[in-house]
């Protein structure tokens, strides 16, 4: 990039917040997806709303790609500045702007983190529900972006579920307003949803008005062992069909039950075809009786073992066993895929079928846990990236998966979001009327496609 | 095979196993302060790999960015992947001595370092000129610089050079009436030359427990300063000094009162010499009989308790990172000071995070260090607790710095110095 333009971003936000070196861009050439990784020319760190809006004016008329990033914890290539240009470090923009807990909502700059506004809406008896396994290093931009969800998903929903409106600065530098604090709304279009889940690719969020909920009274967690996956799959849908919705229904599948006991020994039967990890929260009697029910309908749909959590050290034990999925897969092979393929939860048995059978023929290793109550798994390849002809294996195996999913009448992404990681399997889902319709949003609102160009909708 | 590869070749299936999930951004002090990604462990990596696949090489930036970790291991911790980073770092800091050598400020104490004699004369002048350098505060055994030294920030608060080092106060062996054990105390540079206070401290409370003390008198610095600035050829000389002086000493065991001078004996050496059968074997051995002082006291000596005396304080403990991470050791100190009587324990925020003193790096960056130590200060200020207990000496200088930086009237001192009160205050 010419040093007349560097300077004019320096300009902007000072010249400590304008980085250059070849070490700082190497460090923001990649995020947290295996197998992309590209400079950028320079790094940018705004300060404010105003500062982003006339960096994104002076890129927007000089034609730079721009790559909005929180954190860098994303799975899909969300930040990685495959053309080059700016990376647009969101971080700066870090404070809580202010916790309106009358009205049960809180207003927060992107870079916050999701962990940090939990803590601060704690002490008024709230939670910010969204909780990916990344909370306590993804920001609330990035979350908000990649419409992020977590292991109380079933009961609580997305981050879409609970955004309610935003501060968007345009391609172009216009800022714009989006939504409010009215819980009921339904003037225009929805900017607000629009935005939310946009990856960066349609313009830069620089506030967040998020809604905050009660913190449930108390939690009951439980364990079922099942010795055949279709009892598994029963039980699933028994439990909702009882009318109960438990904040957290995990599935862990035999590859992981089998690593996750080998590497961290909590007494997982290795001979298992499922174990379902469970909770319900809420008001004290409640709760009881929820977890009454749910023992009842885990022993008629054949669980061969069900543990129920005494005290706190048995609820740890229990979501210990879950907190160990990943890092015991991780620690099987150097390069950790994790996919988040999702179906209607019916489908839940048969999706792990064909991941297993994926994993049979293209012999690769691929272990898969996740939200059984909402159908969204994450088939975990392990592999080597430096091993071109295992690669070749492990991307047929992928390319089926998602097929599948697809097939199920599922989704390529529950939470983790498209990128460029998932992108070339995009028209199998949306068709081409889908893709279509996207990517006039895309042209409509960013004609010279500036931000993060090429994710998503792919080119335009 | 480019030169700057070759010297990273060895580590290159360790650092593929970075899956830069990012999970240490939540941990690491340095990323917390500076926000920026090549500060975090997973950075670092990238910038090791970068080298590894040809698209960067060793340059000063490279040298720059290994710098900035304190060592703390709070990402190895967390890592999912098992990624040893704060160890990988550290290569990444050899590499880029072997590839651009030491910086000239380092090579100069270093090759003071070497030589021991020469080092323990420099470290005596200190102590008999520090007066002159030093200004001294009240209370709080503090000092700040007087004159500008190469290396060191003028507001920093330092403690002074004691003006008669611990070895030469006491003779080689020490003597108890019934002794059912004799151990080797190995000092370390701090407590020898500077903190002789936790030295004698230590002294007190193994004669309180009949046990015999022999102090080997050419016993060296550990070697970790000139280890974790990346020079592993000077650190297996010291290490190979020190395993000889103390298989010499033919003690039961050998007490260190510092959990990084623990780790030096207990894990380093044994590391230091893995290519080296013999040399590894025999710094196995001592290895097996190092302790940390109070992991030695609670679970070898089984400490009296029966005869300690009230020490009336609100004490709250912090963790050095070696002891925490490198070790392992946090419960016995807390055992200590809960079987003291009128101490009062009350836990602070996140007591085993890092105070910002990562040996030589709060020299190099005094600034960075000051602020991640201003944190832990808030940490102990929320307590409200009037003593620190911790297990170091460089944790104890640079806590003792920020509470004076902060203006906090409170103490810090070894958990052993608490022991030791106890024990003179049960005599009468
Ligand atoms: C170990 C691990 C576990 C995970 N678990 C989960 C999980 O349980 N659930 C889940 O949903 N996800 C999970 N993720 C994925 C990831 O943590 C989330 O996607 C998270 O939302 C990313 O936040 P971030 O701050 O790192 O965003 P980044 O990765 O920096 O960015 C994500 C996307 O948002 C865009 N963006 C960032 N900030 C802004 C902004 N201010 N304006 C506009 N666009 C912006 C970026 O361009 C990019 O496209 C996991 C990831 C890892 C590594
Ligand atoms: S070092 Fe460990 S915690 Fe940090 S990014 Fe790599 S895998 Fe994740
Ligand atoms: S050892 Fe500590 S300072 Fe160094 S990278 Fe890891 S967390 Fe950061």
């Amino acid at each position: 990039m010419q040093s007349q333009l560097i300077d004019a971003f320096k300009k902007i936000v000072g010249p400590d917040h304008v980085l250059t070196s070849k070490e700082e861009l190497l460090c923001y050439s990649y995020d947290a997806t295996p197998g992309f990784a590209n400079l950028p020319d320079l790094v940018v760190a705004p300060a404010n709303t105003q500062e982003v809006s006339r960096v994104m004016t002076l890129a927007n008329s000089e034609g730079i790609p721009v790559y909005p990033r929180g954190s860098g914890t994303n799975l899909s290539g969300g930040t990685v500045p495959m053309k080059g240009g700016i990376v647009l470090l969101m971080t700066r923009l870090g404070s809580i702007v202010n916790i309106d807990a009358a009205n049960l909502v809180a207003t927060a700059e992107p870079g916050v983190i999701v962990a940090d506004l939990n803590k601060a809406v704690e002490e008024y008896g709230l939670i910010y529900p969204p909780d990916p396994g990344t909370v306590a290093t993804a920001t609330l931009g990035g979350t908000v972006s990649e419409n992020a969800g977590g292991l109380r998903g079933l009961k609580y929903g997305v981050s879409k579920h609970y955004v309610m409106g935003l501060e968007v600065v345009l391609a172009d530098g216009t800022i714009l307003n989006t939504g409010g604090k009215n819980v009921k709304d339904v003037a225009g279009y929805d900017l607000t949803k629009l935005f939310t889940g946009s990856e960066g690719t349609l313009g830069v969020i620089t506030k967040i008005i998020v809604k905050l909920v009660p913190a449930p009274e108390a939690r009951k967690a439980m364990m079922a062992v099942f010795s055949d996956l279709d009892n598994a799959g029963r039980a699933i849908a028994a439990i909702i069909a009882n009318k109960i919705i438990p904040a957290t229904l995990e599935i862990l599948d035999n590859a992981t039950i089998r690593t996750v006991e080998e590497y961290a020994k909590v007494g997982l039967p290795t001979a298992a075809e499922a174990v379902l990890l469970i909770e319900v929260d809420g008001i004290p009697e409640v709760v009881e009786k929820e977890a009454g029910k749910v023992f009842e309908v885990l022993n008629a749909n054949g669980a061969d073992e069900i543990r129920l959590a005494k005290d706190a050290a048995e609820r740890d034990k229990i979501w210990a066993a879950r907190r160990a999925a990943l890092p015991a897969l991780a620690k099987l092979r150097p390069t950790t895929f994790v996919e988040d393929a999702t179906v209607p939860r019916s489908e839940v048995p048969a999706m792990i079928r064909a991941v297993n059978e994926a994993a049979a023929k293209y012999n690769v290793t691929i272990g898969t846990f996740g939200h059984a109550g909402d159908g969204n798994l994450h088939p975990t390849i392990v592999c080597d990236l430096r091993d071109a002809e295992e690669m070749e294996r492990v991307y047929k195996a992928m390319d089926e998966i998602f097929a599948t999913a697809i097939k199920l009448g599922g989704t390529l992404s529950g939470e983790h979001g498209i990128g460029i990681g998932k992108l070339k399997y995009m028209e199998d889902q949306f068709g081409a009327a889908g893709m279509q319709a996207m990517r006039a949003i895309k042209k409509a609102l960013d004609p010279k496609c500036i931000l993060n160009p090429g994710k998503l909708v792919g080119e335009c | 095979m480019s030169k700057d590869k070759a010297l990273l070749a060895d580590i290159e299936d360790a650092i593929a196993n970075c899956m830069k999930c990012g999970n240490c951004m939540e941990v690491c002090p340095i990323y917390k302060e500076l926000q920026n990604e090549t500060a975090v462990a997973r950075g670092k990596l990238a910038l090791i790999e970068a080298v590894l696949q040809g698209r960067s090489d060793i340059s000063a930036g490279f040298d720059k960015r290994m710098a900035m970790c304190v060592s703390c291991k709070a990402c190895t911790a967390k890592c999912p992947c098992g990624v040893k980073a704060d160890e990988l770092i550290l290569r990444g800091r050899q590499a880029a001595v072997k590839a651009r050598g030491l910086h000239p400020v380092k090579k100069y104490v270093f090759k003071l370092l070497a030589n021991r004699t020469l080092f323990d004369l420099a470290l005596r002048m200190a102590g008999l000129f520090g007066p002159l350098q030093m200004k001294k505060l009240p209370g709080n055994l503090a000092v700040v610089a007087r004159f500008p030294m190469p290396g060191l920030d003028r507001r920093r608060v330092l403690a002074p050079f004691a003006a008669t080092p611990l070895r030469s106060r006491y003779p080689e062996t020490i003597t108890v009436a019934r002794p059912k054990m004799k151990v080797a105390f190995f000092t370390g540079c701090t407590i020898n030359y500077v903190y002789t206070d936790i030295g004698q401290a230590v002294i007190d409370v193994l004669k309180a427990n009949d046990i015999e003390i022999t102090l080997p008198p050419l016993q060296h610095c550990c070697g970790t300063p000139v280890h974790m600035s990346g020079d592993a050829d000077l650190a297996r000389l010291f290490a190979k000094h020190n395993i000889e002086t103390f298989e010499r000493a033919g003690a039961d065991y050998i007490v260190a009162a510092c959990g990084s001078c623990a780790e030096a004996f207990k894990l380093e050496y044994p590391e230091l010499f893995r290519d080296d059968p013999v040399m590894h074997a025999r710094a196995e051995k001592l290895a097996a009989k190092t302790f940390e002082i109070s992991e030695f006291l609670v679970d070898v000596v089984k400490f009296r308790r029966d005869n300690l005396g009230e020490v009336p304080s609100t004490v709250t403990m912090h963790d050095p990172c070696h002891m925490a991470r490198g070790i392992k050791v946090t419960g016995q100190p807390r055992e200590i000071l809960k079987a003291i009587p009128g101490v009062k324990l009350v836990e602070m925020k996140q007591p085993d995070r890092c105070c910002g003193a990562g040996g030589s790096f709060s020299l190099a960056n005094y600034e960075l260090s000051r602020k991640i130590n201003d944190r832990k200060i808030a940490d102990i200020a929320a307590t409200d607790a009037d003593t620190v207990a911790t297990s170091c000496g460089s944790c104890r200088m640079h806590i003792i710095d920020g509470l004076v930086q902060n203006k906090q009237d409170r103490r810090c001192l070894h958990t052993v110095q608490l022991l030791a009160q106890a024990y003179a205050a049960g005599k009468g």
